[in-house]
C-alpha cells in the first residue's frame, strides 16, 4: 500500500500555511512583520506561497530601530519589491524624537527595549488587528509558552497565567473593540527547521548569514561589530575577523560567531554541531532571567 | 541533506502529577538525546548550585516563567523541540495539577502519542485513570505507560509486571489503539535513551527507540475526503484573470484532479480541475497538506464551505452530540449560547440538554450532577444556527472537533469531540 507521509518541513510548512490563512480569513487588517532576519523571510515566503497565485493579502511592517546593518535594508528594500508588497515603517527614532521613548545611555545602550514603543505605535496607527512575526517556541522560555493566536489587550500585553486554550488546528481569533493579536505561523520550527527549510526551498538571504570579514571586537565574550553606534571602552581592541550571524537583529545588542561557513550547507553542519543557543549572542537576552517575558508582557512580540 | 527530507515529525505529550519525575523524564530524553546546548546546562548547573542541591538537576531545563519559577510549579502548557537523525519531536509538556484537565486536553489535542508516568512505588493512582482516559477521550492513537523510578524498586520484574496486569485491565474498557509499557528511570536514566543494564528481563527497547519507531502513518485519516474552504484565492490579475482557487488543509482523504466532488452546503457537482501549489500542479494531496482546489465549474464557494467526494460525504447536521471539556471557571449554561468554530465554519449554538457529567477518576456516568464546571467533562446536545459537515472525532480528529467561545468575553471555553 502507498504510504501518504509528509516529511517534517512539509508538516510544519503546511502548518504554518494553514496559519498565514486563517489571518487572512479572520482578520480585517493584518500585517506580517518583517525584519529582514531569516525568520521573517521564511514567514514571508510562506505567506507568498499560501496565497499564491495572488499577491499576499496584507502589508509588511518593518520595526526599524535605525542601528541596522546596511546590508538587511538592502536586502529588506529588494525583497519587498520583488514581493510586490507595501512596506511600512514603524521608527524607533521617530519614537525618540517625539519624546515616545528615551535612548538608553552608557556602553551597552540598545534600542532593543523602546522597539516596543515603535511597534505599538505602529500597530494603533495602523489600526491593524493582527501582527504576524517570526518568533519560535524553541527559542526562549517564555515563548515555549506562546500560542499561536496570542491575544493582547487594548495595551498590546501578553498575559501568561491567562491565555486562550488553543485547541487542534482551530484558532480563536475573536476580540474586543482595540484588542489585537500577534501571530506565530512558524512557533514550532527550530533554528535548524528553519536552516533545512531555507536549503530545501532555496530562499535568499542577507549576505551577513554567510561567513565574511569584519571589523570586530570583544565584549563579554561575544564578538560584537565596529558599528558607530557602539560606544566601545578603551580596552575593546577592533580586528578583522571571520564571522558570521546567527540572528540578526540591532547592530547594538547582536553578536556574531567566528564561522568559515559560507553556504547553507555548511551552515546547516555548524548549527548540527553547535554547542550553544541562538540567543546565546543576544544580550538583550541575558539582562535577567526573565528578561525576555518582562519584554513580551509589556508588547513586544 | 537527504536524511533531512526523510525524517518524520512526532507530536507528542507527557502527562504526570507533581512528584512523578516528568520534568526529569524530559530533561533526561533532551539531555541524553544532546539536545541540551552549552549555554543552557551552564544555567541550570548554576542554578542547582544555588539551591543547594547535590546534581544537576534536569528538571529544571523545563522550567518556564518567573511566576512558576517563584512557585515551583508549572502553569501553562511549554513546547520543547529535540530531534534525531530520524525524528523531529515536538513535546506539549502538560502540566498535572493545577487546571490539569484544561491543560492535558489542549496538549494532548495535537499529538500523535501520550506519555504517561506511573511511579513504580505507588502503581496506579486515580491519576493514572484521568489521564488514560483523556488521552483515550482525545483519539491519541499511541499511548506509551512510562513506569518510572524503577530503581526505587531495586528494578524488580514483578512490580513492573502488576502494574502492566493492572493497567491493561482498565484500558481494554477504553479504545486506545496501541499501548506500551517500559520500565525507566529517569533520574538515573534506565531506558530512557540508553538500554538499562539493570533490567536484563526487559526484552524492549527504549523509550526513544520507541519514539522513534512507532508507526505513525496512519494516524490521519485517508479515506474520507474532506476539504474545508479556508480562504478563495482571485489573484485579480491579468495573467490569472478568471483564475478562482480554494486554498484549505486537507482535513481527511486522498483528493485526486479529476476527482467527481460537491460543494457542501449547495450540494452543486464539480470535478477538480487542479491541485495548485506555489511550486506547480500536483497529482494528489492528502492530509495534512495545504494546497489549493480548482474546480471544472464555476460555481458559488465560500469559506465555511467544504468540498468532499459524491459517494462519501460528512453528516450535515446542526443537533449535535458532544462531549465537552470546560475550559471556563464560569459553568457551562443550559440553554446558553455560544459562539462555535468547526473547521473554517464559524456558526452560534444554544446548549439544548446537558446529559450527564463523567468522574474522570473513576470514569463513572454522573446523571445526578449535571453542572459542568471548569476542567469538567460531560456530555451535552447543541443545536447550531446553521448545518455543519461533521464525522465522528474517533474517525476524524478535525472534522469531529469543535471549540465553544464564550460570545461575551471571546474566550475559548469548550473543548468538543463529536460522538
Amino acid at each position: 500500500m502507498k504510504s501518504y507521509n509528509l516529511n517534517h518541513l512539509k508538516e510544519l510548512e503546511s502548518e504554518a500555511m494553514f496559519v498565514v490563512r486563517e489571518v487572512a480569513a479572520q482578520f480585517e487588517n493584518p500585517v506580517l512583520l518583517f525584519s529582514g532576519g531569516k525568520d521573517s523571510i521564511v514567514c514571508a515566503h510562506i505567506a507568498r506561497k499560501a496565497f499564491y497565485p495572488a499577491k499576499v493579502p496584507f502589508p509588511l511592517m518593518h520595526v526599524d530601530t535605525g542601528h541596522n546593518f546596511p546590508e538587511t535594508m538592502e536586502f529588506r528594500d529588494k525583497y519587498v519589491k520583488e514581493l510586490g508588497a507595501n512596506l511600512i515603517v514603524a521608527s524607533v527614532q521617530n519614537c525618540i524624537d517625539n519624546g515616545l521613548a528615551v535612548e538608553e545611555k552608557g556602553f551597552n545602550a540598545s534600542r532593543n527595549g523602546i522597539q516596543t514603543v515603535a511597534l505599538l505605535k505602529g500597530i494603533e496607527e495602523n489600526k491593524f488587528d493582527a501582527a504576524m512575526g517570526g518568533a519560535r517556541r524553541d527559542e526562549e522560555k517564555a515563548r515555549a509558552k506562546e500560542r499561536f493566536f496570542s491575544h493582547r489587550d487594548e495595551f498590546g500585553q501578553w498575559d501568561p497565567k491567562n491565555q486562550r486554550a488553543e485547541l487542534w488546528n482551530t484558532f480563536n481569533g475573536m476580540k474586543n473593540f482595540g484588542e489585537n493579536f500577534r501571530v506565530f505561523p512558524i512557533s514550532n520550527w527550530t533554528e535548524m527547521d528553519v536552516w533545512q527549510y531555507i536549503l530545501a526551498e532555496e530562499i535568499e538571504l542577507p549576505s551577513l548569514y554567510f561567513s565574511h570579514q569584519r571589523d570586530c571586537f570583544m565584549r563579554d565574550g561575544v564578538v560584537m561589530y565596529a558599528s558607530d553606534v557602539i560606544e566601545r571602552r578603551s580596552e575593546e581592541k577592533v580586528e578583522k575577523m571571520t564571522v558570521r550571524f546567527r540572528t540578526i537583529g540591532d547592530m547594538t545588542c547582536t553578536g556574531a560567531v567566528f564561522s568559515d561557513a559560507d553556504n547553507l550547507e555548511k551552515i546547516i553542519e555548524e548549527v548540527a554541531s553547535t554547542r550553544t543557543t541562538e540567543r546565546g549572542t543576544r544580550s538583550d537576552d541575558k539582562r535577567s532571567e526573565a528578561a525576555m517575558e518582562d519584554r513580551k508582557k509589556q508588547g513586544y512580540f | 541533506m537527504s536524511d533531512y527530507l526523510d525524517m518524520e515529525l512526532l507530536r507528542f505529550s507527557t502527562a504526570g502529577s507533581v512528584d512523578d519525575g516528568k520534568s526529569t523524564l524530559i530533561g533526561r530524553m533532551l539531555y541524553d538525546s544532546k539536545s541540551i546546548f552549552e549555554d543552557q546546562y551552564e544555567a541550570i548547573e548554576a542554578s542547582s548550585k544555588k539551591k543547594g542541591e547535590e546534581h544537576v538537576n534536569l528538571a529544571l531545563l523545563t522550567d518556564g516563567l518567573r511566576s512558576e519559577r517563584e512557585q515551583g510549579i508549572t502553569i501553562d502548557v511549554a513546547y520543547r523541540y529535540f530531534a534525531t537523525p530520524k525524528r523531529k519531536f515536538i513535546i506539549a509538556d502538560t502540566p498535572g495539577h493545577i487546571q490539569y484537565t484544561r491543560n492535558m486536553v489542549t496538549g494532548s489535542s495535537t499529538s500523535n502519542l501520550s506519555i504517561i508516568l506511573i511511579d513504580a512505588r505507588k502503581g496506579i493512582i486515580e491519576q493514572t485513570y484521568r489521564h488514560t482516559f483523556i488521552a483515550s477521550l482525545l483519539g491519541i492513537p499511541h499511548v506509551v505507560f512510562c513506569v518510572n523510578k524503577m530503581d526505587l524498586v531495586d528494578y524488580s520484574e514483578e512490580t513492573f509486571h502488576k502494574i502492566k496486569r493492572e493497567t491493561e485491565a482498565f484500558v481494554s474498557k477504553l479504545g486506545i489503539k496501541d499501548i506500551t509499557f517500559i520500565p525507566i528511570s529517569a533520574l538515573k536514566g534506565d531506558n530512557v535513551v540508553n538500554k538499562s543494564e539493570k533490567m536484563d528481563w526487559y526484552q524492549g527497547g527504549t523509550l526513544l527507540y520507541f519514539l522513534e519507531n512507532v508507526h505513525i502513518g496512519s494516524d490521519y485519516n485517508h479515506i474520507d475526503c474532506r476539504f474545508p474552504v479556508q480562504y478563495v484565492i482571485r489573484p485579480q490579475s491579468d495573467e490569472f484573470h478568471d483564475y478562482r482557487g480554494y486554498a484549505g488543509r486537507i482535513a481527511g482523504g486522498v483528493f485526486k484532479p479529476g476527482d467527481k466532488v460537491i460543494a457542501l452546503p449547495s450540494g452543486f457537482s464539480s470535478t477538480i480541475k487542479s491541485i495548485d501549489t506555489f511550486n506547480g500542479s500536483i497529482d494528489e494531496a492528502f492530509a495534512p497538506m495545504s494546497v489549493t482546489l480548482t474546480l471544472e465549474d464555476e460555481i458559488d464557494i465560500s469559506r465555511g464551505d467544504m468540498i468532499v467526494r459524491d459517494n462519501n460525504r460528512p453528516d450535515v447536521a446542526q443537533d449535535i452530540d458532544i462531549m465537552v471539556c470546560w475550559l471556563s471557571e464560569k459553568p457551562l449554561q443550559l440553554n446558553g449560547k455560544y459562539a462555535v468554530k468547526h473547521t473554517s465554519a464559524d456558526v452560534r449554538c444554544v446548549v439544548k440538554e446537558i446529559k450527564y457529567k463523567v468522574d474522570i477518576n473513576t470514569l463513572h456516568r454522573m446523571e445526578d450532577d449535571r453542572e459542568i464546571k471548569m476542567n469538567d467533562i460531560g456530555r451535552i446536545s447543541i443545536r447550531t444556527t446553521k448545518p455543519l459537515f461533521i464525522d465522528e472525532y474517533k474517525r476524524n480528529r478535525n472534522t469531529g472537533s469543535l471549540i465553544l467561545i464564550d460570545e461575551a468575553t471571546n474566550d475559548t471555553v469548550g473543548a468538543g469531540m463529536i460522538l
